[in-house]
């Protein structure tokens, strides 16, 4: 489980988090949304430590990482699986190196036991038999599943993903997301993810957390989120004045 | 100006960061291998021909201002180039080539890297990316420059040797009785000090032009120039004070 209490994140002047709170479950897609420029982003840097914030904790099951030093950090960290919105896969590795990397650099395991399961990994996100190959030579949905392969290969008690979804088509988006959402239930990690792919919220979304100009607007599951019918959410989920007007009419 | 400060306190605060403890051994030391290997065997050809060719230049040009001067022996011209190369040529031209093509080479890799998020996925992994990337660049330009200063100066004095014959300036054992008088190991320390010097000062310069690089594919670009400029100025500055105090 993860809480974030009351987190305010200041860059110059701009109060980006005007002090956010929350609490992400073990076993659930957490899903943060909002619009472009919501905090979505600084609050998963946030969470991860890439940016500290300024006033306000973080908690991963009861243990302050806001109060840690580098060193405390550290530990915590070979908890944390990320996917980033970029991949970030490393472009001078071949995808077995890369999902290796974390196994390579924390763990005691032996050489086979480290290929058997980055080729465990590469299975469980359909994608065997590429580990030869570069990053540089993978199509965008295929550099996501490594990336995902990447972030389970430590068996990671924290999943954050940021955009699973951008620059992917429909189909592929649904794909991944389940796949998300699958080794989130398999693994039991609390998942964390930014998206504002609103068929990810009604697909995936267990916890949904709505993001307004830095303030947290709206908490809930997805099923309560179409019940709303005003407010800055409503025109968020609905961005259109043709969906609005579905749902409108959906209603009588 | 104090922008020039807080740049340098960022450099500073970068370069400390570098000295911690390593997760795991084996990974930095493979990560210094491949670094030995593109700074060292990459720049190889690129020193050889130079430091050939600026061995030769300064047995010509020396030979053509000396014979006028019938007072000077010939067989000087070997201690002439040796000294030449060792006190000056190899380890500044070294340098230079380094900061021209390593350092350039190191920015982008690590501007192309903070870009696109490696950095950050290395340090959410908990790797401490200062010390595993910056620390094996670092460490392995202080052990691969120093050995292309000491290849320069061998091939510089091949270079004088060959192009003494072919001007016909010398015969071979003039020149050999030249590159062997009176030879001093203080030149030869000036020589390490300052290859161990540049070595650090183009390495720490372009990791902290590229690991901080913020924004695109543009300030990539403009930062992996700074490094080489901002590297070779410093390197020709701190060439001027070592020679002022130490020699
Ligand atoms: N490193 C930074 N320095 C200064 N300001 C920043 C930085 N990162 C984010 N911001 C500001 O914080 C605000 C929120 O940005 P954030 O990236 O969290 O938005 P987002 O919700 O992720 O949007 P998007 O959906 O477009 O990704 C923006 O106004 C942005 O300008
Ligand atoms: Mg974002």
């Amino acid at each position: 489980m993860i809480e974030i209490v009351d987190i305010k994140k200041k860059f110059g002047e701009q109060l980006v988090l005007k002090g956010v709170s929350a609490s992400f479950e073990a076993g659930k897609c957490n899903l943060i949304i909002g619009k472009s420029g919501s905090g979505k982003t600084v609050t998963l840097k946030c969470l991860v430590g890439l940016f500290t914030p300024d006033e306000g904790a973080i908690l991963f099951d009861g243990r302050n990482f806001t109060a840690m030093d580098f060193l405390q950090k550290q530990v915590v960290r070979q908890e944390f699986g990320m996917l980033f919105q970029g991949t970030a896969l490393f472009d001078s590795l071949t995808v077995e190196q890369n999902i290796k990397f974390p196994l390579d650099m924390f763990s005691n395991m032996t050489e086979p036991e480290k290929i058997e399961r980055v080729n465990f990994c590469l299975q469980r996100v359909a994608m065997v038999n590429t580990n030869k190959k570069f990053p540089g030579e993978l199509s965008g949905g295929m550099k996501k599943r490594v990336g995902i392969a990447r972030a389970i290969v430590n068996n990671p008690k924290y999943l954050f993903c940021d955009e699973p979804n951008s620059g992917l088509d429909p189909k592929t988006s649904l794909v991944i997301d389940q796949l998300i959402k699958e080794i989130t239930i398999e693994f039991q990690m609390t998942t964390v993810i930014n998206t504002h792919d609103m068929n990810s919220v009604m697909g995936i979304g267990d916890k949904v957390l709505f993001l307004h100009e830095g303030r947290k607007y709206w908490e809930g599951t997805n099923a309560e989120i179409m019940q709303i019918t005003e407010g800055e959410l409503f025109d968020f989920i609905f961005a259109s004045d043709f969906l609005k007007d579905l749902r409108r009419r959906a209603k009588y | 100006m104090l922008k020039i400060f807080t740049s340098f306190g960022e450099y500073l605060l970068l370069m400390k960061g570098i000295f911690a403890k390593p997760e795991k051994g084996r990974m930095y030391w493979l990560e210094t291998m491949r670094q030995c290997a593109q700074i060292g065997v990459g720049s190889l050809p690129i020193i050889a021909i130079i430091s050939l060719f600026i061995g030769a230049v300064t047995a010509v040009q020396f030979s053509y201002q000396l014979r006028s001067i019938s007072l000077v022996p010939m067989w000087w011209m070997g201690s002439i180039v040796r000294k030449s190369m060792i006190l000056e040529l190899a380890p500044t031209l070294t340098a230079l080539l380094i900061a021209g093509k390593v350092g350039s080479n190191i920015a982008s890799e690590l501007g192309t890297m903070r870009i696109s998020e490696q950095i950050d996925a290395y340090e959410i992994m908990g790797v401490n990316t200062k010390s595993y990337l910056i620390g094996p660049k670092i460490f392995a330009s202080m052990v691969m420059i120093p050995m292309l200063v000491v290849l320069s100066v061998f091939l510089g004095i091949l270079g004088g040797w060959l192009a003494g014959l072919l001007g016909g300036f010398y015969s071979s054992s003039e020149y050999a009785r030249g590159v062997t008088d009176a030879f001093k190991g203080y030149d030869i320390f000036i020589m390490f000090v300052k290859a161990f010097l540049f070595a650090y000062i183009i390495s720490s310069i372009s990791c902290y032009k590229g690991y901080l690089v913020e924004g695109g594919a543009v300030e990539i670009g403009v930062a992996s120039t700074e490094a080489v400029v901002m590297s070779s100025i410093v390197v020709i500055v701190v060439n001027f004070v070592v020679a002022f105090l130490l020699l």
